[in-house]
C-alpha cells in the first residue's frame, strides 16, 4: 500500500530558529495519526507546511507517491488535504453557511448561490449529527462544539482525503469530544488519512493508530499506539528517547 | 424562551436590525425638531426647496461612505479620501477647461480620466498596506498630504474653471435633474425592487425553513419602504425652477448616490468579493487559511475608494463649477464620521451600507438644521462631534449587549 502522504527530511529556519529540523513522517489511507510533543516542539510549524501556510527551505512531499509542491492554501485544497486548526480558523462575523464556503462559494452568474450553499450545509451538518441553531447566525453566537463541527463540516464538504486536526477538541466538553472521536471513526472507515495533534494523552491513545512524537524540532521516533503505554509516550515527550522494546512503526499497523 | 417565541413583541415581529430602526428614529426627531425651530422663519427644515437641496448636500459625502464602510469592515481606513476628492476634481477641471488655464480635453474624457485616476491612488495606497504591512493609518495620511498639495501644485494654486455644461449636469445645478418623467420612472423602478426584494426574501426564508415576518409586519416594512420611496419623489418633484412651474425631479448627484449605494449594498451581501472583505474583517487569518487572496482583495477595496473618491470629486467640482485647491478639504472626517454613525464598528468585520447611507444623511441634516438656525460653525463642529461621540459609545454598548446576551 502506497502512503497518503509522505513527507521527508523536511527543514524550516525561522531566522535563528531551527523549526522544523530533518523531519520525516508519513500517513496511509484510513490511519490516525497522533502527533504529540512540548509546545514549540514543531507539531503546527509541520502541519503548517502541508496545509500550504509555510514554505520548507528544503525537503520534498509526496502525495501518493506524487512529488508535489505546496505553496499556498489552495495548493492544499487541490490536493484534498484539509486544515482544522487550533484556533477554529472560523470567521466570526459570518454565518456557518458562509464559512463553510469561505474561499469556495458557489455562484450563479456574479452572485453567491446561497440557497444551493445553505442546503448542501445542511446536509453536511447532518452527516456530522450536531445540533446547529441556526446556519444564518454569525457562528460568534455558537458553541464551541458546534463552531468545531463547523470547521469540521467545512473540510468533509470539499472531501478531504487527508485531514489535519490541531487540538480538536481542546475548547469542548466531555460529550462533544465523543462526538469529535466518534467523527474520526467514522471518517477513517471512509478512507480519510488523518493527522491527529493533541495535548490530551487519552485522547490520542484513544483515536491514532500511530503516534509520532516530536521534539525541539526534530522527529524523535513513531511508535504503534498499542504497543506502548503512556508512560512511554511521556517519555519520549520529555526525554526525547524511543522507549526500550518499541519497534519503529513506519508502516501502518497491519490488522 | 417558549413564551417569547409565542408572542413575539411589535418590533421582534418586524425583524428589522435595532441599529437601523434608532437611526430611522433619530433622523425622524432631527428633522421634527428643526422643523419646530425653523418654524417662524422662511426657509423651514421640512420645506421641498431644504429637503431638495439636502438631498445634494449629502450626495458627495453619500457617494464615498460605501466606500469607506467596506475599508472598514476589512480593519483599514482611508485618511485621503478629502485629497484624493480635491486631486482628481482638480485634474478633471485641468482637463476640460480652456487654455491657457487648463488643456481644453473633452468633458467625458476629464470625467474618465478622473475615475481611472483615483482608482490608481487608491490601488497605490493598498498596494503599500496589502504586500508591505504598512499601516493604512499613516499610507493615507501620506496620500493626504501629498494628494492635497499636488492639487495645488498641479494648478499652480490657481482656481480652475468654469467646467463644460455637460459635465456639470453631474452638479445638480441648472439643468442637473431628471425632471418629473424621469424622477417618477426611477420611482417606479425603486417600489418593484423594494417588492421584489421582500417577497423573494421571503419566499427562500420560507423554503429553507427559516422564520419570516407574520404578513401584518411584512406588510408594515413593505408599507413604510413604499411609502418613504412615494414622499421622495413627490418632494423631488414638488421643487420647481425659479420663476417657473417646471419641477426639477431627481438631481443627477443625488441618483449617482442611490445608484452608488445600491450596488455596493449588493456586492457587500451578495458577491464573493463583499464576502471576502467581511471575513478578513472578522478573521484575517482564517480568510488567509481558506485559500481567499487577502492582498489583492484588499488592493480592490482601496481602490474601489479611490474610485469613488473621485466620482464625488467630479459631483462636487460639477456643483462648484469652480475648482479650488482646498476643495474637499477635511472631508475625510465626514466621510468617516457617517460611516461610524451609521454602525460601522472600527474594529472591523462589522458594517452596512444602508447604516452609512443614513449616517450621511444624519450628518448633513444636522448640518443644514444648524444652518438654517444660523449657528456659527464652530458651534456645528461641536455639536457633531458630540453627535459622533454619542454615536460611538452607543454602538459599543449595542455590540456588548449583543454578545452578552448568547
Amino acid at each position: 500500500m502506497k502512503p497518503l502522504v509522505e513527507m521527508k527530511n523536511i527543514c524550516l529556519r525561522f531566522g535563528g530558529n531551527q523549526a522544523l529540523d530533518n523531519v520525516s513522517v508519513n500517513l496511509y489511507p484510513g490511519e490516525v495519526v497522533g502527533l504529540l510533543g512540548h509546545n514549540g516542539a514543531g507539531k503546527s510549524t509541520l502541519i503548517k507546511v502541508l496545509s500550504g501556510a509555510y514554505r520548507a527551505d528544503s525537503g520534498q512531499i509526496f502525495i501518493e507517491g506524487r512529488a508535489v509542491e505546496i505553496n499556498n492554501p489552495q495548493d492544499a485544497q487541490r490536493l484534498g488535504i484539509e486544515t482544522i486548526y487550533q484556533n477554529l480558523a472560523l470567521a466570526d462575523n459570518l454565518d456557518a453557511v458562509a464559512n463553510i464556503f469561505l474561499g469556495r462559494e458557489k455562484r450563479r452568474g456574479f452572485a453567491l448561490d446561497e440557497e444551493s450553499m445553505e442546503l448542501e450545509a445542511r446536509q453536511v451538518l447532518m452527516r456530522l449529527r450536531v445540533q446547529i441553531p441556526s446556519l444564518r447566525l454569525p457562528v460568534a453566537q455558537m458553541s464551541g462544539g458546534q463552531r468545531q463541527t463547523v470547521a469540521i463540516g467545512r473540510a468533509i464538504q470539499f472531501k478531504a482525503r487527508i485531514l489535519i486536526m490541531d487540538e480538536p477538541t481542546a475548547a469542548l466538553g466531555p460529550e462533544e469530544t465523543r462526538k469529535v472521536g466518534e467523527l474520526i471513526r467514522a471518517l477513517k472507515a471512509e478512507g480519510v488519512g488523518i493527522f491527529l495533534i493533541s495535548h490530551d494523552l487519552h485522547d490520542v491513545f484513544d483515536l491514532a493508530d500511530r503516534i509520532t512524537v516530536m521534539k525541539n524540532g526534530r522527529v524523535v521516533g513513531t511508535v504503534y499506539a498499542h504497543e506502548v503505554s503512556h508512560d512511554d509516550v511521556l517519555g519520549m515527550i520529555i526525554g526525547g528517547v524511543m522507549p526500550k522494546n518499541a519497534r519503529p512503526a513506519e508502516v501502518p499497523r497491519t490488522p | 424562551m417558549k413564551v417569547g417565541d409565542k408572542k413575539e413583541g411589535f418590533l421582534q415581529s418586524l425583524r428589522v436590525d435595532g441599529r437601523i430602526l434608532t437611526m430611522l428614529i433619530v433622523l425622524a426627531v432631527v428633522w421634527m425638531v428643526f422643523q419646530l425651530l425653523t418654524l417662524k422663519q422662511p426657509g423651514q427644515f421640512l420645506s421641498v426647496q431644504n429637503l431638495w437641496n439636502l438631498s445634494v448636500q449629502t450626495a458627495v459625502v453619500g457617494i464615498m461612505v460605501g466606500g469607506m464602510v467596506l475599508v472598514i469592515v476589512a480593519r483599514q481606513i482611508d485618511l485621503s479620501v478629502g485629497s484624493i476628492l480635491g486631486f482628481t476634481g482638480m485634474m478633471m477641471a485641468l482637463i476640460q477647461t480652456m487654455p491657457p488655464l487648463g488643456w481644453g480635453g473633452h468633458w467625458l474624457l476629464a470625467l474618465l480620466a478622473g475615475l481611472l485616476l483615483g482608482a490608481l491612488i487608491g490601488g497605490f495606497q493598498g498596494y503599500w498596506v496589502a504586500y508591505w504591512g504598512a499601516p493604512a493609518f499613516v499610507v493615507t495620511l501620506a496620500g493626504l498630504l501629498i494628494f492635497r498639495n499636488a492639487s495645488f501644485i498641479v494648478a499652480s494654486g490657481r482656481t480652475i474653471g468654469p467646467l463644460d455644461d455637460n459635465f456639470k449636469v453631474l452638479g445638480g445645478g441648472i439643468g442637473g435633474s431628471i425632471g418629473e418623467f424621469w424622477t417618477w420612472v426611477v420611482g417606479g423602478v425603486m417600489a418593484l425592487l423594494i417588492v421584489y426584494q421582500l417577497l423573494s426574501n421571503r419566499n427562500r426564508r420560507k423554503k429553507n425553513g427559516l422564520p419570516v415576518r407574520p404578513w401584518w409586519a411584512e406588510a408594515v416594512v413593505m408599507g413604510f419602504l413604499l411609502a418613504l420611496t412615494l414622499a421622495f419623489i413627490l418632494v423631488m418633484n414638488a421643487y420647481t425652477y425659479p420663476g417657473t412651474n417646471i419641477p426639477r425631479g431627481i438631481p443627477v448627484p443625488v441618483l449617482v448616490t442611490l445608484s452608488v449605494l445600491f450596488f455596493l449594498n449588493w456586492m457587500a451581501q451578495n458577491t464573493r468579493f463583499g464576502r471576502y472583505i467581511f471575513a478578513i474583517g472578522g478573521n484575517p487569518e482564517a480568510a488567509l487559511l481558506a485559500g481567499i487572496n487577502v492582498r489583492r482583495t484588499l488592493v480592490w477595496v482601496f481602490a474601489l475608494m479611490g474610485f469613488l473618491a473621485a466620482l464625488a470629486g467630479a459631483v462636487q467640482a460639477a456643483r462648484l463649477n469652480f475648482v479650488t485647491n482646498s476643495m474637499g478639504n477635511l472631508l475625510e472626517l465626514d466621510v468617516i464620521a457617517a460611516a461610524v454613525i451609521g454602525g460601522t464598528a472600527l474594529a472591523g468585520g462589522s458594517g452596512t451600507i444602508v447604516g452609512a447611507a443614513l449616517g450621511a444623511l444624519l450628518m448633513s441634516s444636522l448640518r443644514s438644521g444648524m444652518v438654517l438656525m444660523g449657528l456659527p460653525t464652530e458651534w456645528q463642529n461641536v455639536v457633531l462631534g458630540l453627535v459622533l461621540l454619542a454615536a460611538v459609545i452607543w454602538n459599543t454598548v449595542y455590540l456588548k449587549n449583543r454578545r452578552g446576551a448568547v
